[in-house]
């Protein structure tokens, strides 16, 4: 996912993401991430909880604003 | 946590051993205006298709660099998932693919002014790509330059 990323990010448009895996996040080096604490196949956090996938989304987004200090990734607090 | 060390050894061994890829992304992009007005779409691993278009190939060597094209007024329910790794718990997913394809989340967000729009189109992926030449020299930058097209201002992407 991270190498996709750095594509899109690398063609011009910003990216930011989550991601599960903290270490495999930190070699691909992807611009952007936010690390959600969550198990393999629950990257917003929990199906049918709007408010959870919703917090996590919105904090994803919110790395978008940031342009210096690249890269960032941020750990998701609830 | 998802740790590298809590999953099955053959998972765990490979993604050791694995040299990661990365591609040169720097300086980076910056967001050229307020999220607010900005049209934002989703990119997934997750493998997610619809139920017409072919199903990701779980079995070749070195991964599947094909992508979907999903619309966002896709029937969320109707969308399968062509991963048959068992390295991650596929019942969340099933259950609600916005779990890792948040459509319904941007649509609110959208409708609240949080966001300024849902791009009409968003792009799903197979992860674990063991070879990932031909997504990076080819299908990858086909969708970055799709979404470019669509005046896409941000990207978000989202495992499974």
């Amino acid at each position: 996912m991270g190498l996709i990323q750095s594509v899109i990010e690398s063609s011009g448009i910003p990216t930011t993401s989550v991601t599960l895996l903290r270490e495999v996040t930190e070699k691909v080096d992807p611009p952007r991430a936010l690390f959600a604490d969550y198990p393999l196949g629950y990257p917003l956090g929990a199906p049918d909880d709007p408010e959870l996938q919703r917090s996590i989304v919105e904090a994803s987004l919110s790395l978008l604003t940031a342009t210096d200090s690249l890269p960032r990734i941020e750990s998701f607090s609830p | 946590m998802a740790r590298i060390s809590d999953l099955r050894w053959k998972y765990r061994a490979m993604m050791r051993a694995y040299s990661y890829r990365t591609h040169d992304w720097r300086p980076g992009a910056s967001l050229e205006k307020p999220l607010s007005e900005a049209r934002v779409a989703v990119v997934t691993t997750a493998a997610l298709h619809l139920p017409d278009q072919p199903a990701f190939d779980d079995s070749r060597k070195g991964g599947d660099v094909s992508y979907r094209e999903v619309p966002a007024d896709a029937n969320l329910d109707s969308l399968l998932v062509a991963h048959k790794s068992d390295a991650f718990d596929h019942r969340g997913i099933e259950e609600d693919k916005n779990l890792a394809l948040p459509l319904a989340r941007l649509g609110e967000l959208a409708g609240e002014g949080r966001i300024g729009s849902v791009n009409h189109r968003h792009f799903s992926f197979m992860g674990s790509i063991p070879a990932p030449g031909r997504l990076v020299s080819r299908t990858a930058p086909e969708v970055a330059g799709l979404l470019r097209d669509d005046g896409v201002d941000a990207v978000l992407l989202t495992p499974v």
